[in-house]
C-alpha cells in the first residue's frame, strides 16, 4: 500500500481550521513540501532553479515515498508548464513551481492556464530577473503575473506557505473558480530560512480532484459527454469571434472574483488587518510584511502608532477591504522588494477617490538588498512629518 | 466619487460589450437561494419569477447542455425526464439542445442547436425571449449568457448543477432533479392561480421547422409512416 492511500481523508475545513496541529521549526521549501504531502497530490513536474528547486527536491522526495502518483523533472520551464497543462486537462490534481528567469521563460504557458481554465498550484519562489545574472531576493516577477489571469497570493512567511499552498488547491477546483492557483513567496527570505509552522497530522489529507464537477469538461476519451472538445473557436475575423473572446476574457476576471468567497473562508480573508485606527499605515505584502511589523514595534517604542495592512492575495485585488481600511489614513507607505514599485501602483490605482491620504513612493529594495526596519522606519517618521 | 448603486442583471440588448456581472459586485447565491436581476433571492421567489416568465414571454426555450443529453452518471436519466416534465408545462416551448461547445462554421443551423461561440444567432432566428440553460458546463454556460446579454432582448434562466450563474436573469445552484420538478411544480401553482400562459391554445413542445424536417426524414426512413422512436 503506498503511503498516501494510508492517509484519511477530511474536508478542507478539518484541515485547515479543526484537526489539531503541532509546532514545527522548519524552512519555507519544507513548509510547502509539507502542504504538498497532504494535499492529495497527483502529479508534479517541474524544471530546477533556484531557489524553487528544494522544494521541488522534496516533492520528488515524496513521490519516492509513495505520496504522488507521478513526478519527474520537464526539459526546460515550457515544457513543465505546457505538460501540466495536459495533466490538469485530464482531470488530475496537479503542482508546478519556479523562479524568477524560468518564471519568466514559461510567462506565455503561464498566461494560457487561466483561459483554458486548468485549475492548478504554482509555487513561485521569488528572485530576481536576469540581467544582469544575480541568484538574490527580489519580486519583480510577480509584476508580470499580476494580469495574467491567475488567482495570485503572496505569502509572508514558512507559515503562510503552507496554509496557502493547501488551501490553494481546494479554491483552484471549486467550480465556479476553476482556474490556477499562485502562491508566491519571498525566495531565500522564506524559503532558505527557518520559522515556526504549525501544521496538522500528516497521516489527514484534502479530498481528491473532483473533476467531473468543473467548470469545463476534462478529457476522459472514454466517457461522453466529457470527450466533447473543448477547444478555444477558429479565429474568423468577424464581430461574433471577437464577442466570444471577449466574453471568453472576461470571464476569466469574473471567475477570479469568484474566489473572493473562498479566500475569504479559508485563508481568513484577502487581507489582515493591524491597528486599524491609526492615522499612518503600511501597505506590505510578503516578507515585506515582516519587515513592516517589526519597524511597527520600534515605532511604538518611539510613541508612535502605525496601522499595518497585509496583502494576502493580489489576485483578486481587496479592493473594497483596502478603502474600508484606509478610510481614516492620512499617510500611507508601501515597502516593497522590487523597482517598479507594482504593488504601490495597484495601492494607488484602488485608492484613487476613496481617500485623502499622502502615499508615499517607497521605501523600495532590490536586486537582493534586505530592506533594513530602520529604512521603513526613517520613511514612517518622514510621512509623519510630512516628507517623502 | 463612488457609483455604489447595485448592479442589475436585466435583459438587453445591453449593448457592445457589458461588464461581467461578477466583476461589478453581484455574487453567486448559497444552497437554498437563488438570483434574480443580480439579487439574492430565496429559492421559492428565484422559481416564481423563473416559472412566470417562462409562461409569459415569447418562444420560451430550453437548451439542454452534455451533462443532461446523456445518461453520463447515475441520476442523470432521471434529471433529463425532469426537464421534459419541466417542458410539458410550459406551453408553446422549444427544445433546442447545445451538445457540443466547438464552434460550427461555416454556418450554424439555429433551428437545430445553440452553440456557445455564437449564441445569438440561435436567440435572433427564432426570436427567443425567454429560455432555460440546464446541463451545461458553467464556464461555456457564462460566455454565453454574456453574449446573449449583449446582443439580444432574451430573458436568460439558468439551471446549474453547481453555483450558478451572475450573467443570466433569473439564476439557481445545484439544481438536481428535485429543483427541475420543483419548478415545473411552480409554473402549475401559477396556473392554478389564474395566469393565463402566453401560448396557452399551443400546449405541449414545439419542434423548430428543422426539427419537424428531420422527425420527417427519420419517419420516411422506416417506410411506413411511423415515427421514429
Amino acid at each position: 500500500m503506498e503511503k498516501h492511500e494510508k492517509q484519511r481523508v477530511v474536508t478542507p475545513e478539518y484541515m485547515f481550521f479543526e484537526a489539531p496541529r503541532t509546532r514545527h521549526f522548519i524552512t519555507g521549501s519544507e513548509a510547502a513540501s509539507e502542504a504538498v504531502r497532504r494535499a492529495n497530490l497527483d502529479i508534479a513536474i517541474a524544471y530546477p532553479i533556484t531557489p524553487q528547486s528544494e522544494t521541488m527536491q522534496r516533492v520528488g522526495d515524496l513521490f519516492g515515498e509513495g505520496f504522488l502518483k507521478d513526478y519527474y523533472r520537464a526539459e526546460d520551464e515550457i515544457g513543465a508548464f505546457s505538460a501540466i497543462s495536459g495533466a490538469s486537462r485530464t482531470g488530475v490534481r496537479c503542482l508546478t513551481a519556479s523562479s524568477g528567469p524560468g518564471l519568466m521563460r514559461g510567462l506565455e504557458v503561464i498566461a494560457s492556464w487561466p483561459g483554458h481554465r486548468l485549475p492548478l498550484v504554482f509555487l513561485i519562489m521569488c528572485r530576481v530577473i536576469n540581467a544582469p545574472l544575480s541568484i538574490q531576493p527580489d519580486n519583480l516577477e510577480l509584476a508580470y503575473m499580476l494580469n495574467t489571469g491567475s488567482v495570485l497570493f503572496h505569502a509572508e512567511n514558512q507559515q503562510d506557505f503552507f496554509d496557502y499552498t493547501l488551501a490553494a488547491f481546494i479554491i483552484s477546483e471549486k467550480c465556479e473558480v476553476t482556474l490556477p492557483v499562485s502562491v508566491a513567496v519571498d525566495g531565500f527570505f522564506v524559503t532558505h530560512a527557518r520559522g515556526w509552522v504549525e501544521m496538522p497530522s500528516a497521516e489527514l489529507k484534502l479530498p481528491g480532484r473532483d473533476c467531473y464537477n468543473e467548470a469545463v469538461p476534462m478529457i476522459d476519451n472514454e466517457n461522453p459527454p466529457i470527450r466533447i472538445a473543448r477547444d478555444a473557436p477558429i479565429q474568423k475575423s468577424n464581430f461574433i469571434s471577437y464577442q466570444m473572446h471577449a466574453a471568453w476574457q472576461q470571464e476569466i476576471h469574473a471567475a477570479q472574483e469568484r474566489s473572493r468567497r473562498w479566500i475569504t473562508r479559508y485563508m481568513g480573508g484577502l487581507l489582515e488587518i493591524t491597528n486599524p485606527d491609526a492615522e499612518t499605515i503600511i501597505i506590505a505584502s510578503g516578507s515585506a510584511v515582516s519587515q513592516s511589523r517589526e519597524a511597527i514595534r520600534q515605532a511604538q517604542d518611539m510613541g508612535h502608532k502605525i496601522g499595518l495592512i497585509k496583502i494576502k492575495s493580489l489576485r483578486p485585488f481587496p479592493v473594497q477591504e483596502l478603502r474600508q481600511a484606509c478610510q481614516h489614513a492620512k499617510r500611507i507607505i508601501v515597502p516593497e522588494f522590487n523597482c517598479t514599485g507594482w504593488l504601490n501602483r495597484e495601492v494607488r490605482a484602488t485608492l484613487y477617490g476613496h481617500t485623502e491620504a499622502e502615499i508615499a513612493d517607497g521605501p523600495r529594495v532590490y536586486g537582493g538588498i534586505t530592506m533594513p526596519t530602520e529604512m521603513i522606519l526613517e520613511w514612517l517618521l518622514d510621512a509623519e512629518k510630512g516628507g517623502q | 466619487m463612488i457609483n455604489s448603486k447595485p448592479y442589475r442583471v436585466v435583459p438587453g440588448p445591453e449593448g457592445l460589450l457589458p461588464p461581467a456581472a461578477a466583476t461589478c459586485g453581484v455574487v453567486l447565491p448559497e444552497k437554498g437561494e437563488g438570483l434574480v436581476l443580480g439579487s439574492l433571492q430565496s429559492e421559492q421567489d428565484t422559481l416564481l419569477v423563473m416559472a412566470r416568465e417562462l409562461l409569459t414571454r415569447k418562444n420560451p426555450t430550453i437548451f439542454p447542455g452534455p451533462l443532461v443529453l446523456w445518461a453520463w452518471k447515475e441520476g442523470v436519466a432521471e434529471k433529463a425526464a425532469s426537464v421534459l416534465e419541466l417542458a410539458d408545462e410550459i406551453p408553446g416551448v422549444r427544445i433546442i439542445p447545445m451538445p457540443d461547445y466547438r464552434p460550427i462554421y461555416p454556418k450554424i443551423d439555429p433551428e437545430a442547436v445553440i452553440n456557445p461561440c455564437h449564441p445569438n444567432l440561435t436567440i435572433w432566428h427564432n426570436k427567443i425571449e425567454v429560455c432555460v440553460f440546464v446541463g451545461v458546463h458553467c464556464h461555456f454556460a457564462n460566455i454565453t449568457l454574456k453574449m446573449i446579454r449583449a446582443g439580444t432582448n432574451c430573458y436568460t434562466i439558468t439551471l446549474c448543477h453547481e453555483a450558478g450563474h451572475e450573467d443570466s436573469m433569473a439564476s439557481l445552484p445545484f439544481c438536481g432533479s428535485d429543483q427541475v420538478r420543483a419548478l415545473t411544480e411552480a409554473i402549475r401553482q401559477l396556473k392554478r392561480e389564474g395566469l393565463r400562459p402566453r401560448y396557452a391554445d399551443t400546449p405541449g413542445i414545439q419542434l423548430t421547422p428543422t426539427q419537424q424536417t428531420v422527425l420527417s426524414g427519420l419517419a420516411w426512413q422506416h417506410g411506413d409512416g411511423a415515427l421514429a422512436e
